[in-house]
C-alpha cells in the first residue's frame, strides 16, 4: 500500500482521536466520542496490517486473542469501586507495551539475529547508521533508550502502585538515602542510555537500562502510599503517553506521536490538578513526607470532653426538617460501599422536600474523579456533583452536612492553623454549616496523621460505626418519620 | 532530517492541543478520561503488530511483539470497555 495513504489514514485516526477527547468535555456526548475513538483505533490498526509486507500471523493472532479475553473480562467484571486499580493495570500494560516495542526494535535494527533469550546479550558489531542516516541514527537511539527507560519504570512503578491499592502490599519500603538514592538510580540509568547511543552494539548496556529502570519504578512508588495515590497514578498514566510518543519517534509514526502526547499531556494535567488540591509540590508527593509539622498536636487536647456522638435515628430527626442538606463523601464511602445507600438516603430526603447536594473534593477517593464516578453507579445525576470551588460558598446557608469517609479534606486546620503540616490545603468548608454529621468508625486521623478539631466543634455530631450500616439506618428512620 | 523535524512540530503542537483539550474535562468525567487516554496509548498496537508479524525477523524478536501485542490488546480493549460502561453511568438520568 502506498506510504501516503497508509499516513493519511494514520492521520483520521488522530483526529477521531481527539474528537474522542473533545466528546468527554460534556457528559452527553462523551459516549460518541468514546466511539469515535475507538473507531480511530480500528482503523488505524486495520490500515497497519494491511500495509505489512510479509506477514505471520501467529504471533499477532495469539496475542490479540489473549489481550482481548483480558482486557474484556477485566473491563466487565471490575467493580467501580476498583476503578484506581484498573486504571493502575493499564497504565502499566502501556509501558510494558512500549518497552518491549522499543526493545524489538532495537535488535531488529542491530541486526542481531538472536536464537534464544539468552542470545540476546551477545554483543554485536554495529554504529548508529543502523539506526538511520547521519542524525536520524543518533535520534532514533535516543528514543529507544528512554521508551525503554520510561517504559520498564512505568511497568514495575504501575505494578507496585496496583499492589498497594489491592492492599496485596502495605508497608512502604524505599531505597536507602530516599530521593538521593533513586537520583542516583536514574543518572546511572542515563549513563547506560548514553552508552548505548554511543556504541549501540554494546548490548550489555541496553540490558543495564532495562533492569535500572525496573528496579528505579519500584523505588519510586513503593514509599508513597494512601492519599497520595491519586498523584502517582495521575502520574504513571502521563509516563505511559510519553513512552508511547516516544516509540512514535523510533518507528517514525505520526499517529503514535499524536495519540501518545494527548495521553501525556492528559497525565501531567490531571496531576498538577491533584498536586495543586493538596498545595503540596509534585516533588513533595513523590519524595517528601508529611511534614512532621513544628509541635505536634495531642488528638486528646483537641478532643477531650468536646465530642458529641449521636444515633442515626436522632440524624434522622434533623434531616426531616431541613432545607438544605451537602453530603461530601471520601474514600471511606468507597471501603464501605456505601454508595448506593447514599443515594436511597439523598432520595428520602428529596421526597421530604430537602434539596440535596454533593461537595466533592479533588482528592476525594483514590484516583482523580474517583467519587463521581461511583455516585454516578448509584445512578446520581452528574449535575449534583459540586465541585469544591462551587459548593464552598454554599455551606453558610446549608442545614447539615453529611461527612461520609473523609477526613483531611474538611480539616479546618488546613485554613486556620498557621504551621499545621496541611495548612494552605484547599479544603470543604462543612464547619461553616449549621450542623455538621460525621459518619465514621472512630477518632482514628486521616492519611495526614492529624487531629481534625471539626469533630470536636459543638454543631459537630458523630455517628460511629459502619458507613453503610449507619446510612442505611439513617434512610429507614426517615422514611419512617 | 526534514522527517525528524516534521515529527518534532507534530509532537509539540500536539502536546499544545493537549492542554487545550483535557483543560475543558470537567472533574466528574477525570476517572473516564483517565480510563479511556489508557485506551488511547494502546494505539502501541500499531507498533507492536509490526514487531509481531515480520516474518523476517528472528523468533526473539517476534517474541517481544507477541508482548507487545497483547499488553496493548489488553490497553485497547479494556479502557474502551470500561470507558464506555462508566461513561454509560453518566448519561442516563
Amino acid at each position: 500500500m502506498n506510504e501516503n495513504i497508509v499516513n493519511f489514514i494514520y492521520l483520521i485516526a488522530g483526529v477521531l482521536f481527539i474528537l474522542g477527547i473533545k466528546g468527554l468535555t460534556k457528559p452527553k456526548t462523551a459516549v460518541r466520542g468514546n466511539m469515535l475513538s475507538a473507531l480511530g483505533m480500528l482503523l488505524a490498526v486495520v490500515v497497519t496490517l494491511l500495509n505489512m509486507n510479509t506477514v505471520d500471523y501467529t504471533f499477532i493472532v495469539a496475542g490479540v486473542v489473549v489481550g482481548s479475553l483480558v482486557g474484556s473480562v477485566m473491563a466487565l467484571r471490575i467493580q467501580m469501586t476498583s476503578m484506581p486499580q484498573m486504571v493502575a493495570l493499564l497504565n502499566g500494560f502501556g509501558g510494558g507495551a512500549s518497552l518491549t516495542i522499543a526493545l524489538a526494535e532495537y535488535y531488529t535494527k542491530l541486526g542481531a539475529t538472536p536464537a534464544t533469550f539468552a542470545e540476546l546479550l551477545h554483543p554485536v558489531v554495529a554504529d548508529s547508521s543502523a539506526f538511520g542516516a547521519g542524525p536520524e541514527g543518533t535520534v532514533a537511539l535516543v528514543a529507544i533508550g528512554l521508551t525503554v527507560l520510561i517504559g520498564a519504570l512505568t511497568l514495575t512503578g504501575s505494578l507496585v502502585a496496583f499492589a498497594k491499592l489491592q492492599e496485596l502490599m502495605k508497608k512502604s519500603y524505599g531505597l536507602p538515602g530516599g530521593p538521593i538514592g533513586n537520583a542516583l538510580f536514574l543518572i546511572a540509568a542515563l549513563v547506560a542510555v548514553a552508552l548505548v547511543v554511543v556504541e549501540p552494539g554494546n548490548v550489555a548496556a541496553m540490558v543495564t537500562v532495562v533492569a535500572l529502570a525496573l528496579l528505579l519504578g519500584l523505588f519510586l512508588v513503593m514509599p508513597i502510599g494512601g492519599a497520595d495515590m491519586p498523584v502517582v497514578i495521575a502520574l504513571l498514566n502521563s509516563y505511559s503517553g510519553i513512552a508511547a510518543a516516544l516509540a512514535g519517534f523510533i518507528l517514525g509514526n505520526t499517529v503514535l506521536i499524536i495519540a501518545g502526547s494527548l495521553v501525556g499531556t492528559s497525565g501531567l494535567i490531571l496531576t498538577r490538578i491533584m498536586c495543586v488540591a493538596m498545595n503540596r509540590s509534585l516533588a513533595n508527593v513523590l519524595f517528601g513526607k508529611m511534614a512532621a509539622g513544628g509541635e505536634t498536636i495531642d488528638a486528646d487536647e483537641v478532643y477531650a470532653g468536646k465530642v458529641t456522638s449521636a444515633q442515626p435515628d436522632e440524624v434522622a430527626m434533623l434531616l426531616e426538617t431541613a432545607q438544605r442538606v451537602v453530603i461530601v463523601p471520601g474514600y471511606g464511602m468507597a471501603m464501605a460501599q456505601a454508595q448506593h445507600a447514599v443515594r436511597e438516603l439523598a432520595d428520602a430526603m428529596e421526597a421530604k422536600g430537602v434539596e440535596v447536594e454533593y461537595g466533592i473534593h479533588p482528592v476525594a477517593g483514590r484516583m482523580p474523579g474517583h467519587m463521581n464516578v461511583l455516585l454516578a453507579e448509584a445512578e446520581v445525576p452528574y449535575d449534583k456533583l459540586v465541585e469544591m470551588d462551587r459548593i464552598n460558598p454554599t455551606f453558610e446557608d446549608t442545614d447539615v452536612v453529611i461527612v461520609i469517609g473523609a477526613n483531611d479534606v474538611t480539616n479546618p486546620m488546613a485554613r486556620d492553623v498557621e504551621g499545621s503540616p496541611i495548612y494552605g490545603m484547599p479544603i470543604l468548608n462543612v464547619d461553616k454549616a449549621k450542623t455538621v454529621v460525621v459518619i465514621k468508625r472512630s477518632l482514628s486521623p486521616g492519611f495526614a496523621g492529624l487531629p481534625n478539631p471539626l469533630f470536636a466543634m459543638d454543631h459537630t455530631l458523630m455517628v460511629y460505626g459502619d458507613g453503610k450500616k449507619a446510612v442505611v439506618e439513617m434512610t429507614t428512620a426517615l422514611n419512617q418519620a | 532530517m526534514d522527517i525528524l523535524i516534521l515529527l518534532l512540530a507534530l509532537f509539540v503542537l500536539s502536546l499544545f492541543l493537549g492542554v487545550e483539550l483535557i483543560t475543558k474535562v470537567p472533574p466528574t468525567l477525570h476517572t473516564p478520561l483517565m480510563s479511556g487516554t489508557n485506551a488511547v496509548s494502546g494505539i502501541t498496537l500499531v507498533g507492536a503488530l509490526l514487531a509481531a508479524g515480520n516474518d523476517g525477523s528472528p523468533m526473539v524478536v517476534n517474541i517481544l511483539g507477541f508482548i507487545a501485542v497483547t499488553l496493548a490488546t489488553i490497553n485497547v480493549v479494556g479502557g474502551y470497555l470500561v470507558t464506555n460502561r462508566m461513561l454509560a453511568m453518566f448519561k442516563r438520568k
